[in-house]
């Protein structure tokens, strides 16, 4: 058998989900049994079948991203539950396996497949979106690229309504329909203070997640997700700060920015200047713009 | 032969693997490591936290990168993007050379993020020996490639691994990061006799090895990586140092792992084996 074929075959094969008892499926991916399938490119031994040498192929595979979407996603995991979270992540995985060299990128492509299969979430759909947007951003924010931050005296001359600022990219801008900043923190506290946790400690957890599911009631947020000293934090901000700064992410002069996000606002215009002024001290205070260019500076 | 081509020429000692359990000790109470290996993958990111730490780490200790996914055995053309990022890694530590496994994991794109036995073949060997080579020409640093575990045998194959793996170093010229852990649990896998391994690898290619535990089962090894090292593993070990001699050496803990003493502790056992290399040197 050539190389390439050998190596499509064996990853067909291990890359086809487990039996629920962790096992390797008796049919191979083309319909054959899996014992023929096996025995086809894999030697037997004097103790294990080629069907069995293959299994402890297929289920390292399987354990170790399964391992790699829990640590990832736990919020997502006590939206829907144990059980169905780890049956959404093999047929995630099944529809999206890994393109990436690295663990980090698994969850990549899970906003969007979850999108087009509602039937994983049900009734919690917009809440299971609304964490895995979350969880994805937190990832995004611990190892994104930062850039030199601006310094007061990189605005010499340039301060003014042409202004093009730049913000920081591991600053993540999302809003949600709901307050999932909070329940993914207690879920975070949980898995801290349960380290060693008795069984009985852990039915009362697993009861106290599903009460905070089921008790989190939708309310839109904002949230910007950065780092501080290189942890990530969640920051919730007003409707027109996220306005301004996405404006500004997508290269908008400070005062379209300004503009475009009291269109609709509730501020009254009285106190405008003082909330802007307000906003951008904190935001340069977190190091989220990052040096200007000077052409842009001048433009 | 400690010092040779394939591992820049360096004499570097006794390491232990860089593991994110161990950061807080390292960066506190600093202690005496002759040299830490990092996994490369872990650090091929844009900013944060693991290169802020990388960073902090490579002010004072030396650093030899150690790489899990660039399957030189697939049959597929190298990642551009983890070849630009590994570069970019290699800058940063200035490693004097970067080790990955003798292995395939990934096929048309997709990866299984595991280390899986590649068929030892001749075709198999002359294009693995070739990503080598263009491997190491992008990344202008010595590469050695690392025998791995395995848990299956192909029918396809046409030598022992020990002849695929000289096989491949020929052709490639490259170095061996040879684990001899890695020798032990194949060779109770697969039923040979892994001294014979030891002894037929090109002791001038060998740029480093690795020692570590593993986890046994009823019918087969786990190389695990969350056990001390075995008294046979400290044999093949001694017996490869008697053939390469004062070899960089690396202890790999990555699962239920101990205290920062305990590894280290583990890894500088190695030290009595080393030494009687240097004696031996100079009778």
């Amino acid at each position: 058998m050539k190389l390439l074929k050998l190596q499509r075959t064996m990853a067909r094969a291990l890359m086809q989900p487990l039996t629920p008892s962790e096992r390797m499926q008796d049919r191979a991916p083309d319909g054959r049994p899996m014992r023929a399938y096996a025995a086809r490119f894999i030697k037997p031994n004097d103790r294990l079948s080629s069907f069995e040498r293959l299994e402890i192929y297929n289920r390292q595979y399987w354990f170790r991203l399964l391992s790699s979407m829990i640590e990832d996603f736990p919020g997502l995991r006590s939206v829907l539950g144990s059980r169905r979270f780890e049956a959404m992540c093999k047929a995630y995985l099944v529809d999206c396996p890994s393109r990436s060299f690295t663990l980090r990128n698994l969850g990549s492509r899970l906003e969007s497949w979850l999108r087009k299969h509602p039937k994983w979430a049900g009734a919690k759909q917009a809440l299971a979106l609304d964490i895995v947007r979350l969880e994805w951003a937190d990832i995004e924010a611990f190892d994104g690229k930062a850039e030199p931050a601006l310094r007061p005296e990189d605005l010499a001359g340039a301060a003014g309504p042409n202004l093009r600022l730049r913000l920081q990219p591991y600053v993540q801008l999302l809003s949600f329909r709901y307050p999932v900043d909070d329940l993914l923190l207690a879920v975070r506290k949980e898995d801290e203070d349960t380290d060693f946790a008795s069984n009985a400690f852990q039915e009362r957890r697993k009861r106290k997640r599903v009460q905070a599911v089921a008790k989190l009631k939708p309310g839109a947020i904002f949230l910007a997700v950065h780092r501080i000293d290189y942890s990530v934090y969640f920051r919730r901000i007003e409707p027109e700060e996220f306005a301004i700064l996405g404006a500004l992410r997508e290269g908008k002069t400070l005062g379209k920015a300004i503009d475009t996000a009291f269109r609709k606002s509730l501020i009254a215009p009285e106190q405008r200047a003082a909330s802007v002024q307000q906003w951008f001290q904190n935001w340069a205070t977190l190091g989220w713009f990052c040096k200007v260019e000077k052409k842009a500076a001048k433009s | 032969m400690p010092a040779n081509r394939f591992n820049g020429f360096t004499d570097y000692g006794i390491g232990i693997g860089l593991r994110a359990t161990h950061y807080d000790h390292i960066l506190t109470r600093k202690p005496v490591v002759d040299w830490f290996e990092i996994i490369s993958e872990n650090f091929m990111i844009d900013g944060g936290r693991p290169l802020q730490i990388l960073d902090q780490i490579l002010e004072q200790y030396k650093v030899v990168q150690h790489g899990v996914s660039m399957y030189f055995g697939s049959a597929e053309k190298p990642n551009r993007e983890h070849l630009r990022r590994l570069k970019e890694l290699v800058k940063r530590t200035k490693t004097p050379w970067v080790t990955d496994h003798l292995c395939w994991g990934s096929v048309d794109g997709r990866y299984t993020h595991d280390l899986l036995p590649m068929p030892y073949t001749f075709e198999a060997a002359k294009l693995t020996a070739q990503k080598v080579r263009e491997v190491r020409d992008y990344l202008e640093v010595p590469i050695a490639v690392e025998n791995v575990s395995s848990y299956a045998e192909f029918h396809d194959s046409e030598m022992t691994e020990w002849e695929f793996l000289n096989e491949v170093v020929e052709r490639a010229d490259c170095g061996i990061l040879l684990d001899v852990n890695n020798i032990y649990v194949s060779s109770q896998n697969h039923n040979f006799d892994p001294a014979t391994y030891v002894n037929s690898v090109p002791a001038e290619r060998v740029a480093q090895i690795h020692i570590a535990g593993h986890s046994k089962y009823r019918k087969y090894i786990l190389d695990t990586h969350d056990h001390p090292v075995i008294d046979p593993v400290w044999k093949l070990y001694e017996r490869a140092v008697q053939r390469a001699g004062h070899t960089a050496t690396l202890l790999e803990w990555d699962d239920s792992i101990p205290s920062f003493k305990e590894v280290h502790d583990e890894a500088l056992k190695a030290s009595k084996f080393l030494a009687s290399t240097v004696l031996a040197t100079a009778v």
